[in-house]
């Protein structure tokens, strides 16, 4: 087995990416696209903002400029250009005809899959969860339609290199902006795709293969593979797969508390035998943010381990299930006091887990403290997205589920809309949301990199604002996010959601699940050492490196129908304590496993004579075996043939036939075939055959 | 080993669907149904016969329901909450969201409206539901570590589904109730082709072929239309969930098609929160509901509206839904009292009724009185229409499953016994699989499929997943082919018929090796074992042979006698033996092991000695072959003696 880390991400958008190869097939693990890069571009200037310094000027002139002067970062440094996306570099080195599968575990390891889907020669077998998929279909709906004001504006591109990825336009750009394009080593230009169209993710999505939970399917009917929640988002999964030789559980970023997705299943993942355990999302912990008014602390980490027991039920899920309530509850008071004071809160999310949750506690608040003030989600996609939401209870939460048993709708939003406390747009300037407008007010709208969708044009409104509040998620550097918008008045409120395991529930979950095998992050050692484990063993990976995973079965397991078994002649052999017996059957390969059924053609013929011997006969018994059988025979001496190797020949019946005798090898010769069979069954009995 | 069902419930009748299987130690009991046609003990499956002394928990590994009607869920709270049953009980999301409804309507009939004693509470139920684990379809439920289970569609109502158990290598599918077309609202039954060993399914419509859908819609949807153009009142008595939402679909999609204002109520609450549960789970109806979710979900009525008691008597055409669906009682009931003098009215009939109820009385005959009970009586003037849709497989449906799945044996429940004795006989003749139909408190015993397990070398694996095409030509086909048709005779197949060796050495598990792996493993050295013979073949008058060959092919380049020798009897033997690929080395031939050169040695030691043949006429073949081709060589020698290589 050897596996390769191609990308370790950046947070819940941008999940990691491995690859695999493992019984003769290459299993990719996600394919994301690092959408954080997009804060390089300048989002699409409009009327009441425009760059007041460049208006007339051709592109040429700016770079001369930056040219001559070493200005700091601003929002003129911002690429001004359609933009490309990022994808995972080192995926591109790779023949993609020559990947097998393509497990997609969450809706954000889907946003690249076009990318690889509309290439020549793609041929690999896509599963994803449905529900993954559907949020997936949406997510990237979404991104080809707000990617569309772009092309609207620089109109459609000369197919061709674009000017800004040329060599003499990065050495202009800023450093901190050269690092996003290239990456920290400088390799990571290979990366930059321009975006697909509507028509690629349609192809994408017919050629991927969904399952519902828990589904078992099998690849090339050997490779079992199963997916089960992980409690991150809505479809997000975790795969275990069964192969003859080695069963591996994959684990993606998870989480043990969730107020919408399935939460984590982890008794499901118990037992198998090779951990991949992929979720670097403890790396991040949250840093030198530095917001503008507000600041989260975050708790002290709790460095205790955990007994294994505990681990569903530990004080800590109730922990980080109070903590997350409180940050949610501190959101919306922030947002009440943000409407009171007459400003607008603008929450420029993709999270639906945050999105869902502050819809339904704000909605709650306001109704308590007797407040009228519309709630707006403005998406292309948020109308389907919504009513998506509202049919999937398989996929949900325990609490959501027992809201379908008690004939509850899932989500509170279908009651809000019903009574028109939330408005479901799907652009700025639709009419139903200009008939409607109303301010103060409370919007969702995607991006949450603030580059393009509904929200740019809000942000201009409102950043001037001191009473308006924006609450951004983390993952990404807010300084280089917000500088578009430069100078911004309004409150900004950068918080941190869960998307992962805490780092102090890694260890007691591994040792849970009882592995042998742990493949864990080279980067997470020093904080987290599975060393000391005797369990099982580890072995560290980092990123762009093949690991080399020994085998530990040494034979497949194959399955053979007793009513076969039973045919079997079994044969003692003469040197020790073998039992041999031929086989032969009909093989099929399903359900992960090898079966040998008893094929259509064949008989139980009662007697085998053998075809493989092994051994050199004894001419003394051989020729008593003859005899035995009534025949006689005679030995003729001293013949030695060329290949210094003993021959003795045997004269049997007066010459009708002859047995030529060596230590390699026998002929048997006679003109009449029952005595030729006579003969050969003679020296059969005298050789060890099969 | 075996599997032994036990039908305590559903044997050759329709009603308590209840089957116990019993596979390899595990006990799963399918079903836990009420039978609607009787009011005593006889209602409930006999628990007893599971277990004497009633400790439910230890005789069966788990409960498992198929869908959310009464004959197939009505006795589980009885048996969860009365009986004590406190196991895992299985069903999928619809079916744990809709079956307490189904059951609490059945209840609230029972106490409220008949005055019965109640079997089972309110509160009974919501315990009982909350003990339900719900599944999704296909996805695979370890229910201990030996019992694994997964739900199919089954097309029947919403969330109904067909399990399959699997317990070590033993497989079975119970069906439960299942379609095998779509309908307005539903899918057709979905399933794997899977490895059974035993198919329980059943057989309601045993003999019956159904013919189009559409043609009983539209015969449906004229009739309604009929008599409300007319004034008259439509009755339709159905359950408040399935055949309601399927009828309301037709019925609205009409109503917007024709622009009829002619309201449409449904008699409850009940039916309209039902709705609300089919809005949610509309991930589990048809592609076609699915697709068209997010503009407009189909279980949004526009022109239904609810009923007020009120409204019954009120003048003017309409249309009502009602419970319960087979006028057994209730609200139904009631309003057919009302409308049932009047000739303008029409009550429609489910296309199945249980024996005893008034629908069952409607339907049987063209009656004109009714007696419900001793002091009442209904004058019966209203037309009546019996639905001819149902959500029940017909006969092609069932024996199309059946050999879909191709399981070794088939037990047929839930259905009558004389179209069963029919569907079984047919089951047996036509695909040759063992059929049952056992009766109620009955135990079918049959035998389980069981593996060896063995290892297996690598290289032995290896050998085995190389594709093994073969290419197969109709015979039957005409001579004269053209191309298109040519490539319909040629059929490819993958046989992988594998032979290897299985080795079991003392105290170690057995291992499957491929035949040139075994030396190696027994540190041996392979002892070649073939016959050989040296062949006379006669030939007369060379030259003149030699020449009309050459005359024949005369571009081809002799290099030596001998060679052409060898070349005539390939020519000579390829006529003879047509199947035999002989492939020609220059100095020998060969046919699978089979090999021949020319022998002008004076005394070979394979040439019998005591031949009398004329040896001026004669040219000998040394032949040499192994052991498995000893069939074949002694074909092709008895040939090349017979041969007489002068003829051309």
């Amino acid at each position: 087995m050897k596996f390769t880390c191609l990308s370790k991400g950046g947070g819940f958008h941008f999940p990691p990416c491995h690859m695999l190869n493992f019984c003769g097939f290459r299993i990719l693990f996600d394919c994301p696209v690092d959408l954080s890069a997009l804060t390089i571009f300048s989002p699409v200037p409009t009327g009441f903002d425009s760059f007041p310094d460049e208006e007339s000027c051709d592109f040429e002139f700016v770079t001369e400029k930056r040219q001559k002067v070493e200005k700091p970062l601003g929002a003129n440094s911002l690429i001004r250009a359609e933009p490309w996306y990022k994808t995972v570099k080192s995926l591109h080195l790779w023949n993609i005809s020559q990947i097998d599968v393509i497990l997609i575990s969450s809706p954000m390891g889907m946003l690249g899959l076009p990318f690889l889907t509309r290439m020549k020669g793609f041929s690999s077998k896509v599963y994803v969860t449905e529900a993954s998929a559907r949020l997936g279909q949406l997510m990237m709906d979404d991104l080809v339609s707000m990617h569309v004001e772009f092309r609207q504006f620089y109109g459609c591109e000369d197919s061709g290199f674009p000017q800004w990825l040329r060599h003499e336009e990065l050495e202009l750009l800023p450093p901190e902006l050269r690092e996003v394009v290239l990456g920290k080593d400088g390799t990571e230009l290979g990366g930059w795709m321009p975006l697909y169209s509507a028509a690629d993710v349609k192809d994408c999505m017919q050629k991927s293969h969904k399952l519902k939970y828990a589904e078992e399917v099998y690849y090339n009917g050997i490779l079992a593979i199963k997916a089960f929640s992980s409690g991150l988002e809505i479809g997000s999964c975790n795969w275990i797969i069964n192969a003859p030789k080695r069963d591996i559980v994959y684990i993606s970023s998870s989480t043990f508390v969730s107020a919408h997705a399935m939460t984590f299943n982890y008794c499901a993942l118990q037992g198998i035998n090779t951990i991949i355990y992929s979720d670097f999302s403890s790396l991040r912990v949250m840093g030198d943010v530095e917001d503008e008014n507000n600041y989260f602390p975050q708790t002290a980490d709790k460095l205790s381990s955990l007994s294994s027991q505990e681990l569903a039920e530990s004080s800590l899920n109730m922990d980080e299930h109070l903590e997350e309530r409180e940050k949610l509850g501190f959101i919306c008071s922030c947002a009440l006091e943000c409407v009171k004071a007459g400003g607008s809160v603008l929450v420029p999310t993709n999270r639906l887990g945050t999105l869902l949750q502050l819809l339904e506690q704000i909605s709650a608040l306001l109704e308590s403290s007797a407040m009228e003030v519309s709630i707006y989600i403005i998406s292309s996609v948020a109308d389907e997205l919504l009513a998506f939401l509202n049919v999937i209870p398989e996929w949900l939460c325990k609490q959501r589920q027992e809201r379908l048993f008690s004939g509850e709708q899932l989500f509170a939003h279908v009651e809000l809309i019903r009574r028109k406390k939330l408005h479901v747009v799907p652009a700025v300037h639709s009419s139903k949301l200009l008939t409607n407008w109303q301010e103060p007010c409370i919007v969702f709208s995607p991006h949450w990199t603030m580059r393009f969708g509904p929200v740019v044009h809000l942000l201009r409104r409102w950043c001037g604002n001191p009473n308006s509040l924006l609450i951004l998620e983390d993952g990404f550097d807010p300084k280089l996010a917000l500088l578009p918008f430069e100078p911004i008045a309004m409150k900004v409120l950068q918080c941190v959601f869960p998307s992962g395991l805490k780092l102090q529930k890694v260890e007691p979950l591994i040792k849970t699940l009882l592995p042998k095998i742990v493949l864990f992050p080279e980067d997470l050692k020093p904080q987290i050492s599975l060393s000391n484990a005797k369990s099982f063993s580890v072995f560290h990976y980092t990123e762009d490196d093949t690991l080399h995973v020994p085998c530990q079965k040494d034979s497949s397991v194959f399955e053979i129908a007793t009513d076969l078994a039973s045919q079997f002649h079994w044969k003692k052999l003469m040197q020790e304590n073998f039992n041999i017996s031929r086989l032969k059957g009909e093989l099929s390969i399903d359900h992960g496993k090898y079966h040998l059924l008893v094929g259509k053609e064949q008989g139980s013929s009662s007697k085998h004579s053998s075809l493989l011997h092994w051994g050199s006969p004894d001419v003394q018994k051989l020729l008593a075996a003859l005899s035995k059988m009534g025949i006689n025979g005679s030995l003729e001496q001293g013949i030695s043939d060329t290949e210094s190797e003993t021959v003795h020949v045997v004269h049997v019946q007066d010459y009708k036939g002859l047995i030529k005798v060596g230590t390699r090898s026998t002929v048997i010769s006679a003109a009449d075939e029952s005595l030729a069979s006579l003969i050969f069954e003679a020296v059969d009995s005298v050789l060890d055959g099969i | 080993m075996a599997i032994d069902s036990l039908i305590l419930g559903a044997g050759q009748e329709v009603g308590k669907s209840c089957v116990v299987v019993t596979i390899n130690g595990k006990r799963i009991m399918f079903d836990c149904g009420m039978h609607m046609g009787y009011l005593d003990h006889r209602r409930y499956p006999d628990f007893s016969l599971i277990s004497k002394s009633g400790d439910f928990d230890n005789a069966l590994t788990c409960v498992i329901i198929t869908h959310f009607h009464l004959d197939h869920v009505g006795a589980l709270p009885y048996f969860t909450e009365v009986c004590g049953y406190r196991g895992p009980i299985y069903m999928t999301y619809p079916t744990k969201a809709l079956a307490p409804l189904m059951l609490e309507d059945y209840r609230k009939v029972m106490v409220d409206r008949r005055g019965e004693e109640e079997q089972f509470s309110s509160d009974h139920i919501a315990e009982c539901m909350k003990k339900v684990i719900a599944v999704d379809l296909k996805q695979t439920v370890q229910v201990d570590n030996d019992l694994q289970i997964r739900a199919y569609y089954a097309g029947h109502v919403l969330g109904a589904a067909m399990f399959h158990a699997k317990v070590g290598d033993t497989e079975m599918v119970y069906t439960g109730d299942y379609n095998m077309t779509p309908d307005r609202h539903l899918g057709a039954a979905q399933i794997d082709r899977l490895r059974l060993d035993l198919l329980i399914t059943e057989s309601t419509y045993a003999t019956t072929i159904r013919d189009s859908k559409y043609g009983r819609e539209r015969e449906f949807l004229k009739v309604v239309h009929k008599c409300v153009s007319g004034g008259g009142k439509v009755l339709i008595p159905t359950f408040a969930l399935g055949r309601a939402q399927e009828l309301c679909i037709l019925l609205d999609d009409y109503w917007e098609r024709m622009n009829l204002k002619v309201p449409i109520y449904f008699s409850a609450g009940l039916t309209i929160q039902a709705n609300m549960y089919y809005k949610m789970l509309i991930s589990w109806t048809s592609q076609k509901i699915k697709e068209t979710y997010s503009t407009h979900n189909a279980f949004d009525f526009k022109n239904v509206h609810d009923f007020e008691r009120s409204l019954m008597d009120a003048p003017g055409p309409c249309v009502l839904f009602a419970t319960p669906g087979m006028l057994s009682g209730g609200f139904s009931l009631e309003v057919f009292k009302h409308w049932a003098p009047s000739e303008r009215n029409l009550v429609t009939l489910p296309g199945y009724c249980v024996a005893g109820t008034v629908g069952h009385k409607l339907m049987s005959g063209k009656p004109t009185k009714i007696d419900l009970d001793k002091d009442t009586q209904i004058d019966v003037r209203c037309q009546i229409h019996q639905l001819a849709f149902s959500p029940h497989t017909d006969a092609k449906g069932i024996m199309d499953l059946v050999k879909f799945l191709s399981p070794k044996h088939v037990i047929l429940v839930h259905g009558e016994k004389p179209k069963m004795v029919s569907l079984k006989e047919r089951i047996h003749s036509e695909l040759g699989i063992m059929c049952y139909d056992p009766a109620n408190n009955d135990t079918v015993s049959i035998p389980s499929t069981h593996y060896v397990k063995a290892g297996a070398s690598d290289t032995f694996i290896q050998g085995c997943s190389n594709p093994n095409f073969k290419f197969y030509r109709n015979s039957a086909g005409d001579s004269d082919l053209n191309d298109k048709n040519f490539m319909q005779d040629v059929q490819v197949k993958d046989e992988r018929v594998i032979e290897g060796v299985i080795v079991k050495e003392k105290s170690q598990k057995a291992k499957v090796v491929h035949q040139d792996e075994l030396l190696v493993m027994l540190g041996e050295n392979r002892h070649e074992l073939q016959f050989a013979y040296c062949c006379p073949v006669q030939i007369i008058d060379l030259k003149e042979m030699k020449s009309t060959y050459l005359n024949s092919r005369n571009s081809m380049l002799c290099l030596s006698e001998n060679f052409s020798w060898l070349q005539v009897l390939q020519w000579r033997l390829s006529d003879e033996i047509p199947e035999g690929n002989i492939q020609s080395y220059g100095e020998h031939l060969q046919i699978e092991s089979f090999h021949v050169s020319l022998c002008l040695k004076d005394s070979c030691p394979y040439r019998v000695q005591d031949n009398h043949q004329n040896r001026m006429k004669s040219m000998f073949f040394c032949c040499i072959w192994s052991a498995p081709d000893e069939k074949l060589a002694r074909k092709i020698l008895s040939i090349m003696e017979k041969l007489n290589l002068s003829k051309i």
